[in-house]
């Protein structure tokens, strides 16, 4: 471990910017000092304090999103040296140099590293990601739900809208309208739910139209690239067996198909 | 059923890839296999085959139009996706690449296929047996065309089985996923043992 990290004065980054939603990307170096157990957020700080790239010219600072800092959030993703992840979470000691950070490319870019990822939020609303207990009158408690699933819920509730696995899987692209594999966990999550299970029915037929379920090809990225663990293809291949029993339901069965 | 029309195509493009047309595949490759026996062994089994009541409708109904439904809709789920390989060398998504490619081989070889065996010979008014592909596969090219048009078929069906496991959610946790991964390569290689061995007997003549 000592051996393969090097005193180093400096780090270098590269980073791929880009002025506004509709111009051209370009590449941009910069050198900035090296302070211990830096992240790749602190490196972006110290461009900004310092907006200087390695040819010693003056220059715009970089924009990127953050919020919590402690990759609970998922807003700071990016792509760095190759792998789309959380910013916040990669420690320079422990990445190889240059530090090459791309936006995600699925993604509509903002500027700079910002992206927008308010599809991952309308595909939420699509499938109804929520358990609707709203009402006129209050309707007392819920059903209560065991210990050991509660657990098991936890991790798939982990789920920030990060939009690694979307960046990764080769269906959610310019050309297809595929919502990605975070919708479709969370349709597992509530219908696991027992209050949320009361709205099943709806949640897979959402997950039944249009740019749903039925595009994933199994390419299986998303599980191996989601920084929470999530068990995305497990979920991916429970909610089609589910939505093919819903859908037999709609045809063959009676009316109570809620 | 309107509204989730396209699911639904999804899902009766995996069924079709199995049912009939893997099931056919497989029927193809035995009849095939039956050239290893000698051409005498080879020409009884595909006149039974051609001597089949309403083999128009059977071929059409169980062949063509399942065929060209799961090839169209193939082609435009490969135009839609974005192969990144290169970024996530992951296995299953070299295997979502290479489901792509042979698709499109296979595509290829089978439109060939039914060119040479069952469009051309309405006008040449050739029987269909054993010396007849012995005619084609014995030219270096055609053997070698058919050898790869073979294994991409084989390959691309015993990995689409794969997918198919999951798409209709018998193969659900990563356990079963992963051994359902052993058991479509056997499928590969006994599929492809067969047709390679037939076409080892018209082009090799052993
Ligand atoms: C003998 C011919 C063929 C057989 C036996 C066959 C079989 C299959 C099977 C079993 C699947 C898995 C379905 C699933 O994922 O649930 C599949 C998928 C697929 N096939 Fe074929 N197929 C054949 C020809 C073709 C052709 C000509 C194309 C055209 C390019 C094609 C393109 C595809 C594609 C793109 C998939 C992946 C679908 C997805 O992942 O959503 N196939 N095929
Ligand atoms: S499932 Fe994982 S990779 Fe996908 S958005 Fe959620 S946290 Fe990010
Ligand atoms: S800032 Fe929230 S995940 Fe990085």
């Amino acid at each position: 471990m000592e051996a393969t990290k090097p005193k180093q004065e400096t780090i270098t980054l590269i980073v791929t910017r880009q002025d506004d939603p509709s111009s051209a990307p370009y590449e941009e170096t910069f050198k900035v000092p090296y302070r211990e157990n830096m992240n790749v957020i602190s490196a972006l700080m110290e461009i900004r304090r310092n907006p200087v790239n390695a040819d010693g010219k003056d220059t715009t600072p970089i924009y990127w999103d953050m919020n919590c800092l402690e990759e609970v959030c998922g807003a700071c993703s990016m792509v760095i040296n190759g792998t789309p992840r959380q910013s916040c979470a990669a420690l320079i000691d422990k990445l190889e140099q240059p530090i090459r950070l791309e936006p995600m490319s699925t993604f509509p870019i903002i500027r700079d590293l910002a992206v927008d990822r308010s599809q991952m939020f309308d595909s939420l609303k699509k499938v109804k990601a929520w358990v609707p207990i709203d009402g006129t009158y209050d309707l007392g408690p819920g059903p209560r739900m065991p210990e050991k699933k509660r657990q098991w819920a936890y991790e798939l509730s982990k789920c920030m809208t990060c939009g690694v696995c979307l960046e990764a899987c080769p269906n959610v692209n310019d050309k297809s309208d595929f919502i990605g594999p975070a919708p479709i966990s969370q349709v597992r999550l509530f219908n696991a739910h027992p209050t949320g299970s009361m709205n099943k029915g709806e949640r897979l037929e959402a997950l039944m139209g249009e740019g749903g379920i039925g595009s994933c090809g199994n390419s299986q990225n998303c599980v191996q690239v989601c920084p929470k663990g999530i068990p995305l293809t497990t979920s991916i291949a429970e909610m089609n067996r589910a939505t093919n029993i819903q859908s037999f339901k709609n045809f063959f069965g009676s009316d109570s198909n809620y | 059923m309107n509204e989730n029309r396209e699911f639904f195509y999804r899902r009766l493009h995996s069924l079709l890839g199995v049912l009939p047309i893997g099931i056919f595949l497989i029927q193809h490759l035995v009849i095939n296999h039956f050239a290893a026996y000698g051409s005498g062994s080879f020409n009884t089994a595909a006149s039974f085959m051609h001597n089949l009541p309403f083999r128009f409708v059977l071929e059409w109904v169980v062949i063509y139009i399942p065929i060209l439904y799961h090839a169209i809709l193939g082609v435009y789920i490969v135009l839609t996706g974005k192969n990144n390989t290169r970024r996530y060398g992951y296995f299953r998504n070299l295997m979502f690449l290479l489901q792509r490619i042979t698709g499109i081989v296979t595509l290829i070889f089978i439109a060939w296929h039914v060119y040479q065996t069952r469009v051309a010979t309405i006008f040449t008014q050739e029987t269909i047996d054993f010396d007849f592909m012995e005619a084609i596969l014995t030219q270096p090219f055609f053997f070698w065309f058919y050898l790869i048009g073979v294994i991409s078929t084989t390959f691309h069906f015993a990995n689409g089985l794969w997918s198919f496991l999951v798409t209709w959610g018998i193969t659900v946790s990563p356990r079963s996923q992963r051994i359902a991964t052993y058991a479509t390569l056997l499928v590969f290689l006994g599929v492809t043992y067969l047709g390679v061995r037939s076409l080892l007997a018209f082009g090799m003549g052993v």
